[in-house]
C-alpha cells in the first residue's frame, strides 16, 4: 500500500511498489492529464512534481513516494488557470497540446524557485521535455509572460494586505 | 471557453438530445445519410450546422485536430458568415458521414481550410439568410429590414430582435437558398484575425482527452509484443510465466504478434518481458541500410521513367563546355508522435466501436469492418484529439488490432504501443537516392538539369491497405485485380516519389526528371509535406550548387531563374529582405530556399554558426503565400512548427535498417530537437485575397536545403545527404 499526498489530498493505493507513478496516477487514480510518451525518462511529457521538484513519473517508483507530497497538471490549475497557464493560453504555445502538462509542470517548478529566470535558465529546466509540434520558441515567451504575470498577482496580494484604506475600511465597518 | 466538446464526459456519454430546431442541404450534403450528431427537431441546414432552440449552434469538426488549429479555423470561417462570435460555437468532432467524404473522410494534403473555405462560408451565410427571412416573416417586413448580428437578427431601426435559436424552428421549414450572398473580405470580423485557439484552456490543464486518455468502463489494456522484423513470422512463443503475473488477462497469437492483455498498461508491460519469443526473419531478414545503398547505386545505372522532359538533355550535355554532377541522399524517417499509436474497441454482438486518435475515421471504420469481417456500418469510431499526427494517423492500422484483441478478450480493450513500438512499426517517409546532372556553358550558366530519382513507391506500398478502403460498393474481386492493375501504375508514376522534383521552378532550357523504382520493402507512409520534404531538399541544394558554378550569388540566381513566376518572386524577395540577405554579422553564415507544395509557396533564409565542427542554426526567416489567411497566428505557429520539424529531420532524423528491421527504439537514437537547438523562427506572409491555400505542411520543405546551403556558405563543404554532419 502506497501512502502519499496527491494535489492536496491524502491517497492509499494498492500497487506493488515497481509500479510507475505515471500509471499509477493515469490506470489507478484515473487522472489523465500526465501524459506517457517515452516511458525512459527522454520526453518529459509525464512530469510531475514530488516535493516540488519536476520528476518523471514514468522513472520514478511507486514505492518511492511513500509519504510524499506530488502535485499533477489537475492540481496545479484546480482553481482556475495559474498564470503559468494562462500565458500558455495568451501565447497560443498549444498545438496537438499532448507535452504540454509535462512542459507547464517543468515551467512551473522553475518559476517556483527562479522567478525571473533568463533565456539560460528556461532552456537548462526546459530542455528536458520534447515538443514535435516545435512550439519551444513560444514556451520560451510563455515563461517570461508568466513571471510577469506572477508579478502582477504578487503586488495586487501585496496591495491588498498593506492597503491602508483597506484597514480603514475594516475599522469603520 | 466556448464549448468544445473534448472533454471526457463529453466522448462518453455520447450526445444529448433537445427538442426543436433548424438542421443545411447544399450540394454535399444532399448526398444519402443521417445527418451525424442530430438533435431531433433542431435547424440542421446541412451535415455541418445545426442550431437548436435552445440557442445551441453546434458544428460538426469534421477534419480531425492533431494540432494544425482546425478547431479554431474552421468554426471561424462558419462564424463569419453566419454572423456570431465564432467562440459561441459548440464544435463537435464528427463521425463517419458520407457529407464528409472527398472522396475519403481524411484530414492530409494540408487541405483543412482550403477545401472547408468555399463550403462552410456558404453553410454559414445560407443559415444566416434562412434566419433572416424567418424573422422578417415574423415582423412582416422584408428581409431588407433585418440584419444578422451576433447570433441575433435584429430589426433595423428598432430594438426589436430574436436570438438564433429562437428563430430555429421557423427557418427550419424554409428552402435552403441555392445562391446566398457571400459577405466581402472587406467586411470580415473574425476571418483575418488572431483568434486564440479555442482549445487552448484544456490543452493547458490537462482535461482534453486524447485517445489514449478515453476511459471506456471495464475496458483492459493490451500491449502487443511484434516481430521486430518487417514481414517476419512468429515461430514459437512460451508465457508460461507472463500467464500468471499480476493482472494478466489472457495472453495469445494475433496474427503474429502476442497479445498480452492486462488489468493495466503496467501489468501488461512486465508481463510482455517474461514472454520467451522466437521470431523468424522473414523474406527481408537480411536487409540492411548499406545493402539498400548498395542497391541505390546499382539501381541508378538505369534511364527510369521520364516524368518530366523538357527540350533536350543529351544534346546539351553533349554541347556542355563542362558538366556538373552530384548525388544526394535522404533516408527513412519515423514521425515519432508524441501520442504513441493507441485505440480503445468494443467488440459486441457483431458490431464494434471505436475509440481512435486518427486522421482518417471512414478509413479506421474499412479498416476494422476488414480486419473483423463485419460491414462497416457496424463500426462506430469516434475520433479523439490526436497527440500529434503528421500523416501517421492517415493509415490507422492500430485500429484494426484494438478490434480484433477485443472481440478476442470479449470486452472492450484500450490497446496502447509503447514508444518502441511506435518507432520500429511506423510507416516510414521513404528513403531515396538522387543522381543530379547539369550542363554548364563556358561562363558556368546552366543549360540542363536531369534528376534521376531512386525511390519506391509510397502508394504502391500501401494497395494492400488502399484495397481495403475502397469505396464499399466495389467487390473485393474488383479491389483486388484493381490493386494489381493500379499498383503497375503507380511504380512509375507515384507523384508521392516525384512530386517536388518534376514541378521545379527554374527556367532552365533543358529538363529531364526520372523516376526508378526500387523498394526494398520498408513499410512506407505520408510523412509531413511528403514527397516535397525530400525532393525540395535535392532540387535546393542542386541549384545552389548551380549558382556558385555560375559565380552568382544564390537568391539573385534563383531570381533570375524564377523571372515571371510571381508567387515565388514574392517570397523570395520578402524573406532575403527580412533576412537581410547578405548581410549578417561575423561568424554567422545564410542559406536561402524555395518551394511550392500544397498550394502555397514558402521561402526561408536560414542563418547558420559552425561551431567546433556542429551546425548551429540560429535564426530562420520565413515568407509565405497561402493565400488568404483566417488566423494569422495560427498560419505563423503552423510554420514554426513545419520549420522545427523539417530541422529536426534536417540535423538528426535517421531510421536505419539491420536484419530487415528498425535500429532505432526510443528518442535517445531518434533524437528530436531540444529547445537548446532550437533558432529563433520568423514568419512573415505575403498579403493575399485569393482563397486559402496549405499551411500546416509547406514550411517543412525548403528548411533542410536552406541550411544545408548555409552550411555551405560557411564551411565550402557541399553537405548531400541528411541529417547534415560535417565530417570531424
Amino acid at each position: 500500500m502506497i501512502e502519499f499526498v496527491l494535489n492536496g489530498e491524502s491517497v492509499r493505493v494498492d500497487v506493488e511498489d515497481d509500479t510507475p507513478l505515471l500509471w499509477l496516477l493515469r490506470e489507478n487514480l484515473k487522472l489523465i492529464g500526465t501524459k506517457f510518451g517515452c516511458g525512459m525518462g527522454l520526453c518529459g511529457a509525464c512530469t510531475v512534481h514530488v516535493g516540488g521538484v519536476a520528476v518523471r513519473s514514468c522513472q520514478t517508483p511507486a514505492g518511492s513516494v511513500q509519504g510524499q507530497a506530488i502535485t499533477t497538471i489537475e492540481g496545479i490549475g484546480a482553481k482556475g488557470l495559474t498564470p503559468v497557464q494562462q500565458a500558455w493560453v495568451e501565447g497560443n504555445v498549444p498545438q496537438c497540446g499532448y507535452c504540454q502538462s509535462g512542459q507547464i509542470m517543468s515551467a512551473s517548478a522553475l518559476l517556483a524557485h527562479t522567478p525571473h529566470p533568463t533565456d539560460e535558465e528556461i532552456t537548462a529546466a526546459m530542455d528536458g521535455n520534447l515538443c514535435r509540434c516545435g512550439c519551444y520558441n513560444r514556451i520560451r515567451a510563455a515563461i517570461h509572460r508568466a513571471a510577469e504575470l506572477n508579478d502582477a498577482q504578487t503586488s495586487k496580494v501585496a496591495v491588498r494586505m498593506f492597503d491602508p484604506n483597506a484597514l480603514l475600511a475594516g475599522s469603520v465597518s | 471557453m466556448s464549448g468544445i466538446n473534448i472533454n471526457r464526459r463529453a466522448f462518453l456519454t455520447g450526445t444529448a438530445v433537445v427538442a426543436g430546431g433548424l438542421v443545411l442541404g447544399i450540394a454535399p450534403a444532399q448526398r444519402a445519410g443521417a445527418m451525424p450528431n442530430a438533435r431531433a427537431g433542431s435547424f440542421q441546414s446541412n451535415a455541418w450546422l445545426q442550431i437548436t432552440p435552445a440557442d445551441e449552434v453546434i458544428f460538426q469538426l469534421d477534419k480531425t485536430e492533431m494540432g494544425q488549429g482546425v478547431m479554431t479555423a474552421l468554426p471561424t470561417i462558419l462564424a463569419e458568415e453566419l454572423e456570431i462570435d465564432p467562440r459561441r460555437i459548440v464544435v463537435e468532432l464528427a463521425p463517419v458521414n458520407k457529407t464528409f467524404q472527398d472522396p475519403i473522410q481524411i484530414t492530409g494534403g494540408s487541405s483543412s481550410v482550403s477545401s472547408r473555405w468555399d463550403v462552410l462560408r456558404t453553410t454559414g451565410a445560407q443559415a444566416r439568410e434562412m434566419l433572416v427571412a424567418a424573422a422578417a416573416a415574423r415582423w412582416a417586413v422584408t428581409p431588407a429590414q433585418c440584419k444578422a448580428d451576433n447570433g441575433r437578427v435584429l430589426r433595423v431601426g428598432t430594438d426589436e430582435s430574436f436570438s438564433y435559436g429562437e428563430l430555429a424552428n421557423d427557418a427550419a421549414k424554409l428552402p435552403v437558398p441555392k445562391h446566398p450572398v457571400l459577405k466581402a473580405p472587406a467586411d470580415f470580423k473574425y476571418v483575418g484575425q488572431p483568434l486564440r485557439r479555442f482549445d487552448g484552456a484544456e490543452k493547458s490543464n490537462g482535461t482534453a482527452v486524447f485517445g489514449i486518455d478515453v476511459d471506456v468502463p471495464d475496458a483492459v489494456v493490451a500491449i502487443l509484443i511484434r516481430n521486430p522484423h518487417f514481414g517476419g513470422s512468429l515461430q514459437s512463443f512460451d508465457a508460461t510465466a507472463a500467464r500468471s503475473a499480476p493482472g494478466v488477462i489472457d495472453i495469445f497469437d494475433l496474427n503474429g504478434a502476442i497479445a498480452v492483455v492486462a488489468d493495466t498498461y503496467w501489468h501488461a508491460t512486465k508481463a510482455a518481458r517474461t514472454v520467451n519469443v522466437t521470431w523468424d526473419k522473414g523474406p527481408l531478414g537480411s536487409l540492411d541500410s548499406d545493402g539498400i545503398r548498395a542497391a541505390w547505386v546499382d539501381m541508378a545505372k538505369q534511364d527510369g521513367r521520364t516524368v518530366r522532359g523538357d527540350g533536350n538533355v543529351d544534346a546539351a550535355l553533349k554541347s556542355a563546355a563542362s558538366v556538373h554532377e552530384a548525388v544526394y541522399e535522404v533516408p527513412y524517417l519515423a514521425h515519432a508522435t508524441m501520442e504513441p499509436q493507441n485505440t480503445t474497441a468494443s467488440f459486441r454482438d457483431g458490431a464494434c466501436e471505436i475509440w481512435s486518435p486518427n486522421q482518417g475515421p471512414d478509413v479506421s471504420q474499412a479498416l476494422a469492418a476488414d480486419a473483423l469481417g463485419i460491414s462497416r456500418d457496424k463500426v462506430t469510431v469516434h475520433t479523439t484529439l490526436m497527440g500529434g499526427g503528421f500523416g501517421r494517423r492517415g493509415i490507422p492500422d492500430f485500429v484494426a488490432e484494438a478490434a480484433l484483441v477485443s472481440r478476442q478478450v470479449k470486452r472492450p480493450v484500450k490497446l496502447v504501443w509503447s514508444r518502441e513500438d511506435d518507432m520500429r512499426h511506423d510507416f516510414y517517409r521513404p528513403a531515396t537516392y538522387n543522381v543530379m546532372k547539369a550542363a554548364l556553358n563556358d561562363q558556368g550558366q546552366t543549360q540542363s538539369w536531369s534528376h534521376k530519382i531512386v525511390a519506391p513507391s509510397m502508394f504502391r506500398s500501401l494497395l494492400p491497405i488502399l484495397g481495403k478502403v475502397a469505396p464499399e460498393w466495389m467487390p473485393h474481386w474488383m479491389t483486388n485485380s484493381l490493386s494489381a492493375v493500379a499498383g503497375s501504375i503507380v511504380k512509375t508514376r507515384d507523384p508521392s516519389s516525384h512530386e517536388g522534383a518534376v514541378e521545379q521552378p527554374y527556367a532552365i532550357p533543358n529538363v529531364d526528371v526520372a523516376h526508378v523504382f526500387y523498394d526494398p520493402g520498408v513499410p512506407l507512409g505520408f510523412w509531413r509535406s511528403v514527397g516535397h520534404s525530400q525532393n525540395a531538399f535535392v532540387v535546393e541544394s542542386f541549384i545552389d550548387e548551380l549558382a556558385h558554378k555560375a559565380g552568382e550569388d544564390p537568391y539573385k540566381f534563383r531570381r533570375r531563374l524564377l523571372e515571371g513566376n510571381a508567387r515565388h518572386l514574392a517570397v523570395l524577395d520578402l524573406a532575403a529582405e527580412k533576412a537581410n540577405w547578405g548581410k549578417t554579422t561575423a561568424g554567422t553564415y545564410q542559406g536561402i530556399a524555395v518551394h511550392e507544395s500544397f498550394g502555397s509557396v514558402v521561402a526561408e533564409v536560414a542563418e547558420v554558426r559552425v561551431v567546433d565542427g556542429n551546425i548551429k542554426v540560429e535564426r530562420v526567416v520565413c515568407a509565405a503565400d497561402c493565400g488568404l489567411v483566417v488566423n494569422p497566428d495560427q498560419v505563423q505557429a503552423q510554420v514554426e512548427s513545419a520549420v522545427i520539424f523539417g530541422l529536426t529531420a534536417a540535423l538528426r532524423g535517421k531510421i536505419t535498417i539491420k536484419d530487415g528491421a528498425v535500429e532505432q527504439s526510443n528518442f535517445h537514437d531518434y533524437p528530436l530537437l531540444r529547445m537548446n537547438e532550437i533558432p529563433v523562427v520568423e514568419v512573415h506572409v505575403v498579403p493575399s485575397t485569393s482563397s486559402p491555400t496549405g499551411i500546416g505542411e509547406p514550411g517543412t520543405p525548403p528548411i533542410a536545403p536552406a541550411v544545408a546551403n548555409a552550411v555551405f556558405a560557411a564551411t565550402g563543404s557541399r553537405l548531400r545527404s541528411l541529417p547534415l554532419t560535417l565530417e570531424a
